[in-house]
């Protein structure tokens, strides 16, 4: 699945950046292949906000559609995923 | 002593360079250890400039924020440059975002330039609930690492002190093998060549390397192996600032929080600042006052009606109307809207809000940054214009200034056009407001079609909300404005110069008449509109005031109200997009709103007259109707040809 389909709450792990100048981009962001990210918010049809010890990044859809990522944990069955829910961060 | 063997010895000056990753408080370092004030807030990208200050017998330099030394963009690239020139490197880190901040801290420490580690906000730990061991950090990096709070100056001194015992990090071992590689070149030169920098490359004359991904893979490794080992999760994330960041960007609560926020900011900047203020700087002290005075101690020594009287003191006067309008009118809508804006700055609400408008601000070719001039424009154009820099690419910046010059029309201005409005009824209200919010939209959706490059997708590190310092804010505010009325100075004597000659040589009265057979012929207004025209080159505000007067049927003064909201900006706007988008792009501007104010004009008075033959009572609708239909069309047709 890429980065876009993810829901605020889900615990994902980047599986490889599609375009070589995003990833270079997002390399920089610590957005890097292997990594793992809490999703800490989705705005509708608008950025992904990836979450990751106390650090937010927002991540623009156009972006996200090129990020290929696992879900690990969807919302609900994680800590990080209700954390996440109710506001406080993972 | 590490420190450059022959700048020590020959007592020469040291270059040390802060940097660091955006919004850690580079910029805070350099006005504590320097004295000289630079714009500080909380958003990543404040500093877009290289900035240079003695510092004791040294030098400081303040750089824009890099994640890492490489050519992937023009800032990184002049980072990297001032690293590879610098004797000593202060490497400012945030403590809370240790696992992204030390990746350059490593990349420093294999690139072997002499540095010490500024751990900077190390009063936020406590509260999001996180613990640092700066000493074993200081083990692990080899360097020394002080705990600072650079707002407060905790912790500066301290690293005054140590910045003698500055010394290059511990380097990874497999990279220092292969750094062998390059026996003739720098150390940190190397290092660059090996992680594949082409701009280096190609200066030393070496092929690029091609190890990049693999040190970098090895330095994230030790990035997080090191992170984890200094730092300690204590409790969980307490922050009320946490929260209210995801509130702000949650569409359930943040939009009414984002429509709060600019009601008071229009409230502020636009009411109390644009019509209470300077009404009193402006009518008041400098109309009441100032300019009577001047005329009168002129009127001793020369005829103020003669060519030399009406260039100083006249209409356009440089010691009347300049002055007024850079004293009673600029001046304090200028440090009002900075006001404001370093406020927001300094909240790290402006990511929040960007991520919010991403979506809409992409059908304008702009992303969601753009949000913020386009909606300071309903309070001032001017300064509006001037936020544009904020925006991540020269083609969003041009994008958002024509639509600003354009569309959007100042708080002056608006208080005119209500006063219309209101004498014509809601649907008028109704339809103005669909016609310039359509037209913004297709000018927007236009533009950013047919710009050449692509929109920039957004990208940020979201800041970690903060209460606004007052003594920040009201600094950055004094140096912003002091700074931008000495800018402005000489362009407003200019500009007012260049009327006066245009009056004094009669073009004026030319120039009105020309543009008649446009008023009546074109716009089917009566011919006395030229009039307010005229005025509006010099103030669109001034113009849609002209109209009240002029006998006009309603729908008519529709026309010459929404031509007058297009038409081009005010001096000051136009001398601000001059100065900030250079004479020829300033040019294109001015007159592409002249030609697309009487087009729009033009269009909407056909339009009306044509169903008003059709069926009187049906006008608006239909005209409303017809306006979306052509921004359905214009939309469809752009982004279809972006897709296809």
């Amino acid at each position: 699945m890429t980065l876009d389909q993810v829901r605020t709450g889900d615990w994902v792990k980047i599986i490889s950046i599609a375009d070589e100048r995003i990833r270079e981009q997002a390399f920089r962001m610590g957005i890097d292949e292997g990594e793992e990210f809490t999703c800490a918010g989705v705005i509708p049809a608008g950025p992904v906000v990836l979450s990751k010890h106390r650090q937010e990044i927002a991540v623009g859809r156009e972006l996200a559609r090129h990020i290929n990522v696992e879900m690990l944990a969807p919302v609900r069955q994680t800590k990080a995923g209700m954390a996440a829910l109710e506001g406080g961060l993972y | 002593m590490a420190i450059k063997k022959d700048a020590v010895e020959n007592n020469k000056p040291l270059k040390v360079v802060l940097v660091g990753n955006p919004n850690v408080g580079k910029s805070v370092y350099f006005h504590r250890l320097t004295g000289h004030y630079v714009d500080v807030s909380n958003f990543p990208g404040t500093t877009m400039e290289f900035i240079c200050s003695r510092f004791g017998c040294d030098f400081l330099v303040d750089t824009p924020g890099a994640y890492g030394l490489s050519s992937f963009t023009p800032e990184e690239a002049q980072v990297r440059d001032e690293v590879l020139s610098a004797d000593v490197v202060i490497n400012v880190v945030d403590s809370v975002h240790l696992y992204r901040d030390i990746f350059l801290t490593y990349q420093l420490a294999d690139a072997g330039v002499p540095m010490v580690v500024a751990l900077n906000m190390v009063d936020e730990l406590k509260a999001r609930g996180l613990e640092v061991d700066a000493e074993e950090l200081e083990r692990r990096l080899g360097v020394p690492v002080i705990s600072t709070v650079a707002i407060t100056g905790e912790g500066v001194d301290r690293l005054r002190e140590r910045l003698a015992e500055a010394r290059p990090g511990l380097c990874d071992p497999e990279v220092e093998k292969m750094l062998a590689r390059y026996p003739n070149l720098g150390r940190a030169e190397a290092l660059l060549v090996l992680e594949g920098d082409s701009d280096v490359s190609v200066r030393r004359g070496v092929e690029p390397g091609q190890e990049r991904d693999a040190i970098y893979a090895a330095r994230r490794r030790r990035v997080n192996d090191t992170a984890s080992a200094v730092l300690f999760e204590r409790g969980a994330d307490a922050g009320l600032a946490t929260r209210l960041g995801h509130w702000l960007i949650n569409p359930l609560t943040g939009i009414p929080a984002l429509i709060f926020t600019l009601w008071l900011t229009y409230e502020l900047v636009g009411v109390f600042f644009a019509q209470t203020v300077v009404g009193f700087t402006e009518g008041t002290l400098m109309g009441g006052y100032y300019e009577p005075l001047v005329r009168s101690l002129l009127s001793r020594f020369l005829d103020l009606d003669a060519p030399l009287g009406t260039i100083l003191a006249g209409q356009f006067g440089l010691l009347t109307m300049a002055i007024t309008y850079l004293f009673g009118l600029l001046f304090p809508l200028v440090a009002g809207f900075y006001l404001v804006l370093s406020m927001l700055e300094d909240s790290g609400y402006l990511p929040r809000i960007a991520i919010l408008t991403d979506r809409v601000m992409s059908y304008l070719g702009l992303n969601g940054q753009a949000v913020i001039p386009l909606v300071l424009g309903f309070g001032c154009v001017t300064m509006a214009i001037i936020t544009t820099r904020m925006l991540a690419s020269d083609r969003e910046r041009r994008i958002a200034t024509f639509l600003l010059a354009l569309t959007v029309p100042c708080s002056a201005q608006l208080a005119f056009v209500a006063a219309i409005l209101g004498s014509l009824g809601a649907g008028y209200v109704i339809l103005y407001g669909l016609l310039i919010l359509s037209i913004m939209l297709g000018v927007g959706t236009v533009l950013g079609r047919f710009l050449p490059g692509q929109t920039v997708p957004l990208l940020i590190d979201l800041p970690t909300m903060r209460l606004p310092r007052p003594s920040n804010v009201l600094m950055k505010t004094w140096a912003r404005t002091f700074g931008f009325i000495k800018e402005a100075f000489p362009i407003f004597l200019g500009g007012a110069l260049t009327l006066s000659i245009l009056r004094v040589t009669g073009l004026m009265e030319r120039i009105e008449r020309a543009m008649e057979p446009l008023t009546t012929g074109w716009l089917l207004l009566p011919g006395e509109t030229a009039y307010a025209f005229i005025m509006g080159f010099i103030r669109r505000d001034f113009g849609t005031a002209g109209i009240i007067s002029i006998p006009m049927e309603p729908l008519q003064m529709f026309v010459a109200l929404v031509t007058l909201t297009l038409f081009v900006p005010c001096i000051a706007t136009t001398l601000v997009i001059f100065k900030e988008r250079g004479w020829r792009e300033g040019v294109t501007v001015w007159l592409s709103i002249l030609i697309l104010a009487f087009l729009f004009g033009g269009l909407v008075a056909h339009l009306v007259h044509f169903f008003q033959g059709i069926s009187p009572t049906l006008v608006l609708p239909l005209t409303a109707l017809t306006v979306m239909l052509a921004l359905f069309i214009i939309v469809a047709v752009s982004r279809q040809r972006e897709t296809g």
